[in-house]
Parts: structure tokens; sequence; C-alpha cells
């Protein structure tokens, strides 16, 4: 196996040593190096919408460019309102797709793939030492397998289509080393809410993260993503896990595009080292209305739930149905309690079937949904009413984000959501 | 010299893009007069009774923070708010903010000085925020000079079109 050189982009005189962000906004920009806060501009190699290519659509329009600049560095598909709850939104997925066949955009995913931040990956358009922009703030998620991947605003993007190049300010990088053993139940949800409470909803403002050590490395990929997911909640611009085998694997599978393996170079700097063990980590929430309001289930045990939700980018992936399906077999949903499940995407939703998940799911009493963002982002689908409660595997909580602005959200693992679906009321599963 | 002038209409820490617009007019996607009409809908329904065009927010900590909806900035924008000043911004909604001329000033300490219906001045060059009632000023971070290009050209894509040789009318 070879991962490309941590040395290929060291100075000469060993000095300017750089973190994953730093030499990927190098290679982007055609320095030899660059230093945190410098503002440089980058080459874009893969740009990502979903639903707000609409709006995008109309900046592009406004600036008055025939054609986009690469068709095939584009990606669009839908994702958040699938399918569509309203005429309006159905008119949107209208323009994007004749905007796809005007401009002759190659990688294009109509309605029935799912959420982007799983369809990508799954079909290769996150490399590692890539830069990939997305008008959704989770795409730092594509961290996860090295790329430089964070979320921008429709604008920007039309700029992006225009000129495939965007500004960035290089962000100074934190570094987080991951050691121990989960206890049973307890997964990488538990973890990176653990660490959102520490850290605070801004306690990653504007900066790279960069996640390492023995418990990174034994994790499979789909957990990796849900820490690079949310990562953006603490505010980073971008997060990384350090790629390895793991990550050339699976990006080989699924991609011939050439790409490379920047790592971080031994003596590059970081303004902040974390080191976390997860051997005591017990099973966590984040209880309303913020995400870096986290407290141990144990704390809040005994919550009555009117509704309960596995899925969305976080966590709906083959893994965390898995996890729910372990402890919803054979249960049953307590009455009164809706309990949604939403696969990440077709291909997850599939395989759920072929391993019997989704028939553990549909005997307890569960509303298997289709793949797509489904309630999370409260535009359709399952949305709360005043007073209600949701427990959530999704990654916001905010006062109003899934219905009512009197709807409570507590964000937890599929473990968890399972177990509380099961009680009626939030429960550690054990 | 840009002078940017207006009442303060003040917000605490925190203020996120779902607070600011939300998700369930993600599907108004082209009528940004439209998108005007829902600014703080849900949890600060006074907004849209007791602000005036020409208000300017001044807001807490990480001011923005959450989705990369770009109506959240652009709500504002249209609704006629001529800056947003906050101790500190979330990255996504500061970028957006720029894009679409909507000036936003990093200002430590604003929320000291100014309250809730104070009259303030921007001095968007020298990069301060004077509260003309007590005749207190803050210092902000002053913005690179593309930035602020991009902001008096009127936003990216005026900008751009400038760039790229295209008329702006
Ligand atoms: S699942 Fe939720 S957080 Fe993820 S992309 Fe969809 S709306 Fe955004």
């Amino acid at each position: 196996m070879v991962l490309g050189s941590g040395s290929q982009n060291k100075h000469p005189m060993g000095k300017n040593q750089m973190t994953i962000a730093e030499k990927i906004l190098a290679k982007a920009s055609g320095n030899d190096t660059v230093k945190p806060r410098e503002i440089v501009t980058a080459q874009i190699d893969v740009a990502m919408s979903h639903e707000n290519a609409d709006v995008v659509l109309r900046a592009f329009r406004e600036i008055g460019i025939e054609k986009v600049w690469d068709a095939e560095r584009i990606v669009l598909l839908f994702d958040h309102r699938i399918p569509a709850e309203s005429e309006k939104t159905a008119a949107t997925h209208q323009r994007i797709r004749m905007f796809v066949k005007e401009q002759g955009i190659k990688h294009f995913y109509d309605l029935n793939e799912g959420i982007c931040h799983q369809v990508l990956p799954e079909n290769g358009h996150s490399r590692p030492g890539d830069v990939l922009v997305g008008t959704d703030s989770h795409t730092t998620t594509h961290g996860a397998f090295g790329t430089f991947a964070t979320g921008i605003g429709a604008t920007e993007m039309a700029g992006v289509w225009a000129t495939g190049e965007l500004w960035f300010m290089v962000p100074e990088s934190m570094r987080i080393k991951i050691s121990g053993d989960f206890n049973k139940h307890v997964s990488a949800k538990d973890l990176i809410l653990s660490i959102v409470g520490k850290l605070g909803a801004a306690g990653a403002d504007y900066k790279a993260i960069e996640f390492s050590g023995e418990t990174i490395s034994n994790m499979s990929i789909a957990s990796r993503m849900v820490l690079t997911n949310l990562s953006m909640e603490m505010g980073a611009k971008v997060a990384f896990v350090v790629p390895d085998k793991k990550t050339v694997d699976y990006v080989r599978s699924r991609t011939n595009q050439p790409f490379s393996t920047l790592l971080p170079d031994q003596d590059a700097e970081y303004v902040e080292d974390l080191d976390i063990n997860v051997n005591d980590l017990e099973s966590m929430v984040a209880c309303p209305h913020s995400v870096d309001n986290v407290k141990p289930v144990a704390e809040v045990a005994g919550m009555r739930i009117d509704q309960a939700l596995i899925g969305s980018c976080t966590n709906g992936r083959l893994e965390d149905l898995a996890s729910a399906a372990e402890i919803l077999d054979g249960k049953q949903v307590s009455p009164g309690v809706r309990l949604l499940v939403i696969p990440a995407s077709r291909r997850v939703y599939l395989e759920a079937v072929r391993k019997g998940y989704v028939e553990v799911f549909i005997r307890s009493g569960a509303l298997v949904l289709n793949p797509g963002c489904g309630p999370c982002l409260g535009a359709h689908q399952g949305l709360m009413a005043p007073g209600e409660v949701c427990i959530s595997t999704t990654n916001r909580n905010f006062k109003g984000r899934m219905g009512s602005s009197e709807a409570f959200v507590f964000l937890a693992s599929p473990a968890t959501v399972a177990q509380s679906a099961i009680a009626g009321e939030i429960t550690a599963p054990n | 010299m840009q002078m940017i002038k207006g009442r303060a209409y003040k917000f605490g820490d925190g203020i996120n893009t779902d607070v600011i617009y939300p998700g369930r007019y993600l599907s108004i996607t082209t009528d940004r007069e439209e998108m005007a009409k829902h600014c703080f809908e849900t949890v600060y329904p006074e907004f849209l009774k007791t602000a005036r065009a020409g208000d300017i927010i001044v807001g807490g900590k990480n001011f923005g923070c959450g989705s990369s909806r770009e109506q959240a900035a652009t709500c504002l924008k249209y609704f006629g708010i001529g800056a947003v000043v906050a101790e500190s911004f979330a990255r996504i909604f500061y970028r957006n903010a720029i894009n679409l001329g909507l000036p936003v000033l990093v200002a430590p300490g604003v929320t000291r000085v100014v309250d809730h219906g104070d009259d303030i001045e921007i001095d968007l060059d020298r990069g301060m925020v004077k509260n003309t009632r007590t005749n207190e000023t803050v210092e902000s971070t002053r913005l690179p000079s593309f930035i602020l290009e991009i902001i008096n050209d009127g936003g990216l894509i005026k900008h751009l079109r400038k760039k790229l040789g295209l008329s702006n009318k």
C-alpha cells in the first residue's frame, strides 16, 4: 500500500511542516506551503449541491456565464425534500433537472439515492487530498476520507460553478487523539457528543480538526463519518480523519479517479491537542435546544417521549440500523411513541432489507421512510407538535428545527434511541 | 469611506440559522422579498413587527451558526437590515452575508456598549462601531481589502461580473 507520503510536501530544510488542511490548501492553490490565516484561492475538485442548487442556479444566471466551468466536477442530487412535499419543491426539482440536462452535468442523482453525505462517498466522490465544497453545512462529513470538505453558501457556489475556484482562509488546526475501547452500545455518536459538550458550539470555530489514534484506526468508515459530521456543530471549518489503509481501500473500491492521500507532517503545528480515552465513556445525549448541552443519558432518563427518529447524515448508515435492530428485535415500540427509521441511502436501505433489519423495524411498530433527510430539517415528514418530545439520531436540536418551536429534541445514538422507543422514555441501552 | 448608521436591534449569543430563517420556508428559493417576510418568525415573531429597514443587528457570540442556508442572510438583507455587528460569527453565515453585500463586522465587546434601540454608527473602512447615544466605541476587525471590494461592489455576483468584464446595471 502506498499512502501519498508525508514527506512529499516538506520544505527541503525540514521547515514548514504542515497539517492536512494546510497541505491540501497548498496543493489546491499551487503553493509549496501555506500558513494559518493566510488567504488563498483554491481550485475546487468537487462542488456538491442538493435542492438549494435552485438558489445557486439563479445566482449563476445572474453572473451571466453560459456554461459551468466543469460539468464533471459538479455533483447534484435531491435529498432534503423528497419526494416533493409541495408544488414549490416539485418546481425546484424540475428546474434543477432541466439545468442538469442543459449543462450536461455528469453526476446527477435524482430523488431515489439518499442523503448527499452518504451518496457522495458511496459513489467515490469523496477522495483524500481533494477540495470538496457543498452548499450544506455538514459537508465536513467528507473529511472522514481525508478530503478538505466544507459548507459554503449558494451565491459563492454560483461563483464556483462559474470559475472553479474559491477563496479560503487557511484554518488553524487542532488534533484530537482517541484511545481506548467503547463499552457495549456506546459508539462514535456518544464520543462526538461528549466532545461537542466539552468544547462548546463555537469550540472549533473556523478551525480544522484532525482525528487520529488507535480507536479511530479501529473504527469503521461509517463511525468516522459521525465524528466529522458533528464537528460542524463545534463550528469546525473542516474535520479530518487522518487517512489510512481503510480509507484508501474504501475510496479505491468506488472510483477510478486518481487522488493523493495527504498526511500531516510529524512536526506540524496545532493550536490545540486533545487526548481522549473512551474506556469509561457512557451513552450521551444533547438536550434541547443546543447541541453542546450534553449530558449522560442517565441524567435525563425517564423523560417521556412522543417520537423517536433513527436516520440522517449522522446516523442513518447500515451499522446504525444494525445497532437499532439488535435492540428492537422481538420487541415492541411503546404505545404512543412514533418510531421513524430513515436509511441514509438506497444502498443502505437495500442492505438493511437483505439483512432483515427492515423486517425487525416493521414488526416492532416502526415506520420506515424513504432514504433522505426526513424530518431532520423540519421541512416535511414527521414534524413535531408544541410540547412534544423527540429523541433523534440527527445532529441538530435547535428550537423549531423539527417543527414546532415549542417541541423538544434530544440527540443520541441509534442504540439509545431504539431503547428509548421501546421504553417510551429516554433510556440508556445496556 | 463608508459609514452605516442605524438603530440597534439586539440579540444574544448563538443565534442560529434555524432561528433566523425557519426550515419550513426553505422551499422559497427565488423570491427574496418573500424570504424577508419570515426573518426570525418562529422564535422571535416580534422582530417582524418591531424591526425597521435600516436597523443594524447587534448579535452575541457565534451569530449565524447552524446550516448553510443562504436564506438566513438573504432575508435580513432584503428586510433592509443595514449591517450585522456581532461578538463573533459562524463562518458560513459570515461568508454568505459578504457574498450578498450585507456588511458583517466582528466587534468584540459590542454587546457591552450597545443596548437594544441605541443609534449606532459603523465606519467600515476604519473598523469602528460607535454608540451615538453614549459616544462609546468599539473596534471591529477590519475586513481584508478584497472582501471590502465584494461588499462595495454590491455582493459577489456583481463583483464577478465586474471581474469578468460583464456590465453591471
Ligand atoms: S440529514 Fe439533516 S443534517 Fe443531514 S444533510 Fe439532511 S437535513 Fe442536513
